[in-house]
């Protein structure tokens, strides 16, 4: 009987200590760097709410009360992609970040998906648009939430291709972002026996478009394709209103258009305008829920937009991995394996998956901009018009250019 | 040829708002030797002091009267940040007054951006000036069109107050000898004080102007404002006439360039500014320091 105690007491030791061994390789700190636009054009729809969102999804996580360390780091990459490569190099080498999120602005968003797939980290983008990020460009390392420019082409491009504007002009913001959206809906709007009958390229962060509209209003396209963003949407759509273009007949296709957009354009200008998001606040009984304790901890008492909701949903999916994996392994590659072999789900974009190639898929939804009078409260904005599923919305793997497909 | 008129006019549009906001930074620097890198941030200031009129729980105050009230509501902000601060700086180096101005301009930017965000809040064009009218070669927005021609009497109502009038032959002698002025029983301090008063009231006014066209938004005037110091130098430093044809010219070719390059549009007054520093560092009206 004694013998027995003991020996059982002696291989329990064992067994303890092989777990304490396992601990010590993989341990239970984690380091998140969100990296975002804090202060210029696309600082609403990322910034400070995307840190927000991040410290959210940690607190939900409830792994504090299981014994793990969590910090949060932000930065500001000024959308310049020489200081988003900088700060990720830094965080990595010098602060031992094991993930990072957001990254808005495509141009920083791909460079710093080579820094972080050099230094084997996870990178959850949320804000970025390029397709390139899961597509030429992707990297083990990478997941990419939320949506893509293949996405907008296919769900509102498709859709007023399909509704008989057949003829369009291009506004692009002049960078990988603007160029992405602009090839991947030109694509759609081809094979779908349309044409392109011009296009300007502009500067990023442009404050008067007028030039440019009347570029596209003498082009006599049916369509003007805006592949912009953030505060060059706003102003694009606000002064083709004053140009009379809406009413001479012309429809604009805001390619991208966030919660935050339609707040500065105003409902006045901006109704009737469709596009597409994979989130809105006013979803369900979950998304409004979340929205309002987001909007409760923001300065100006604004609920999430896509991209900070895809930043909260992107890490939540990732600390599963981790308690998956039981510890943190400080392996970049091994934790997103993980991500990928498991399917998502969470209270904002519902069920979902991660692909192959880092692509998260969900449910899209084609939205229109209210009318005042059908406005009920302050962020009371969109009309649910069509839901696109995941599948059809994101880049089939039989399209997909991406190396980590081949193996 | 008809896109070619449309675009110049639509330049024009864009220089008048180059033209008030030079205009201001020209009077200042010539009569204060101030660099006033704060500009942008005041008129921003200005353009947020419309919106705040039309929009609070009180009384609904538009667009007519916010052109008068907020330049003077700005004006005297501009006043105060004078008698405190600018103020001593006289004597001292440009670089002094450069840099604290332009820390200003941080400043009042990140707290309105911290209260507001970047992304900015409408501003609905006044009832009587919407709309717009068929030219044959482009519709113009009837706002658009008042902003040129408001513009356009305000910069020449300024040029003429300073260099016709006798408060302008003051303030003139003030900047050259403000010992010998003084002399001659003139508070010159105020008189400085007003002259940046002025100055920063241009700005607000012109931020005015632009609300219901842009946004108003926190960093609506840090885009701008570089554009309108190349505009000032190319200018010539402290001219007004000067810097008022200028930034109508600028803007034009700016509108120009969106046409045939638009890749370019926000570099081409960089450009031109170089050019115009190698061939006459003074600037094309400046005269020498």
């Amino acid at each position: 009987m004694k013998t027995r105690s003991i020996a059982s007491f002696l291989l329990g030791t064992a067994l303890s200590l092989t777990a304490v061994g396992a601990a010590c390789a993989q341990d239970k700190a984690v380091k998140i760097g969100a990296l975002s636009d804090q202060s210029g054009l696309y600082a609403d729809l990322g910034g400070p709410g995307s840190t927000l969102a991040a410290q959210m999804a940690v607190e939900d996580s409830g792994l504090a009360a299981k014994g793990w360390k969590i910090d949060i780091i932000s930065g500001d990459h000024q959308n310049k992609p020489d200081i988003g490569t900088a700060i990720a190099r830094q965080w990595f080498d010098v602060d031992k970040v094991d993930v990072i999120v957001d990254v808005p602005n495509s141009g920083v968003a791909l460079a710093v998906n080579n820094v972080i797939k050099e230094k084997n980290g996870v990178y959850i983008n949320s804000g970025a648009a390029t397709s390139d990020l899961t597509n030429a460009q992707c990297s083990p390392n990478t997941v990419h939430w939320t949506y893509d420019t293949y996405m907008l082409a296919h769900t509102t491009g498709q859709a007023l291709v399909k509704a008989g504007g057949d003829t369009w002009f291009f506004l692009t913001a002049d960078y990988a972002f603007g160029a992405a959206l602009e090839r991947d809906t030109t694509a759609v709007v081809q094979a779908n026996g349309g044409k392109v009958v011009g296009g300007v390229k502009h500067p990023l962060n442009t404050p008067d478009f007028s030039s440019f509209l009347l570029q596209a209003q003498s082009s006599k396209a049916k369509i003007i394709g805006l592949a912009n963003a953030g505060g060059d949407t706003t102003n694009t759509i606000k002064q083709a209103a004053e140009f009379g273009i809406t009413k001479g007949g012309q429809k604009l296709a805001a390619l991208l258009l966030f919660l935050t957009d339609i707040k500065a354009i105003g409902l006045e200008t901006a109704q009737g305008l469709n596009f597409t998001e994979t989130f809105y606040w006013d979803m369900n009984d979950q998304t409004r829920a979340f929205s309002k304790r987001f909007a409760a901890k923001m300065k100006n008492g604004a609920p999430p937009t896509m991209v900070q909701a895809g930043v909260y949903a992107g890490l939540r999916h990732y600390f599963k991995a981790l308690e998956a994996l039981g510890g943190n392994p400080h392996d970049g590659v091994k934790v997103v394996e993980k991500m990928k072999s498991m399917p998502t789900e969470d209270d904002l974009f519902g069920k979902g998956e991660i692909q192959p190639n880092g692509r998260t898929i969900h449910n899209a939804y084609l939205f229109e901009v209210k009318k005042p009078s059908e406005s009920k409260a302050p962020w009371d904005f969109y009309k649910l018009v069509g839901t696109v599923p995941g599948d059809q919305a994101f880049t089939p793997l039989s399209e997909s250019k991406c190396a980590l497909l081949k193996k | 040829m008809q896109a070619l008129y449309a675009q110049l006019l639509v330049g024009l549009i864009n220089g008048s708002f180059y033209a008030l906001l030079s205009l201001g930074l020209a009077v200042i620097f010539g009569m204060l030797n101030i660099i006033n890198f704060a500009h942008g941030a005041l008129y921003m200031m200005g353009a947020f002091v419309a919106y705040f009129l039309l929009n609070n729980d009180y009384l609904s105050i538009g667009y007519w009267p916010a052109l008068i009230i907020a330049p003077i509501v700005v004006g005297i902000f501009g006043m105060i940040l004078e008698r405190t601060m600018l103020q001593w700086l006289t004597g001292l180096d440009h670089l002094y007054g450069l840099l604290l101005t332009f820390g200003l301009a941080l400043i009042i930017q990140g707290v309105f951006q911290n209260y507001f965000g970047s992304s900015g809040l409408p501003y609905a064009i006044p009832d009587q000036l919407k709309g717009g009218m068929n030219l044959g070669f482009m519709f113009l927005p009837i706002y658009r069109g008042w902003v040129v021609v408001f513009s356009l009497v305000v910069c020449l109502a300024t040029w003429f107050l300073i260099e016709k009038t006798q408060l302008g032959a003051y303030l003139r002698a003030a900047t050259e000898n403000p010992t010998l002025v003084r002399a001659f029983g003139i508070n010159v301090p105020r008189m400085i004080t007003l002259t940046y008063g002025l100055g920063v009231g241009l700005a607000a006014l012109a931020g005015v102007l632009s609300a219901p066209i842009n946004q108003v938004r926190p960093l609506m005037g840090a885009d701008l404002i570089i554009v309108v110091f190349a505009v000032v130098v190319i200018g010539g430093m402290g001219s007004i006439m000067g810097s008022i044809i200028t930034g109508f010219a600028l803007g034009v070719i700016e509108g120009l360039t969106k046409y045939f390059y638009p890749e370019a549009s926000n570099t081409v007054v960089f450009v031109l500014m170089v050019l115009v520093l190698l061939v006459k560092p003074t600037g094309l009206t400046g005269r020498a320091a």
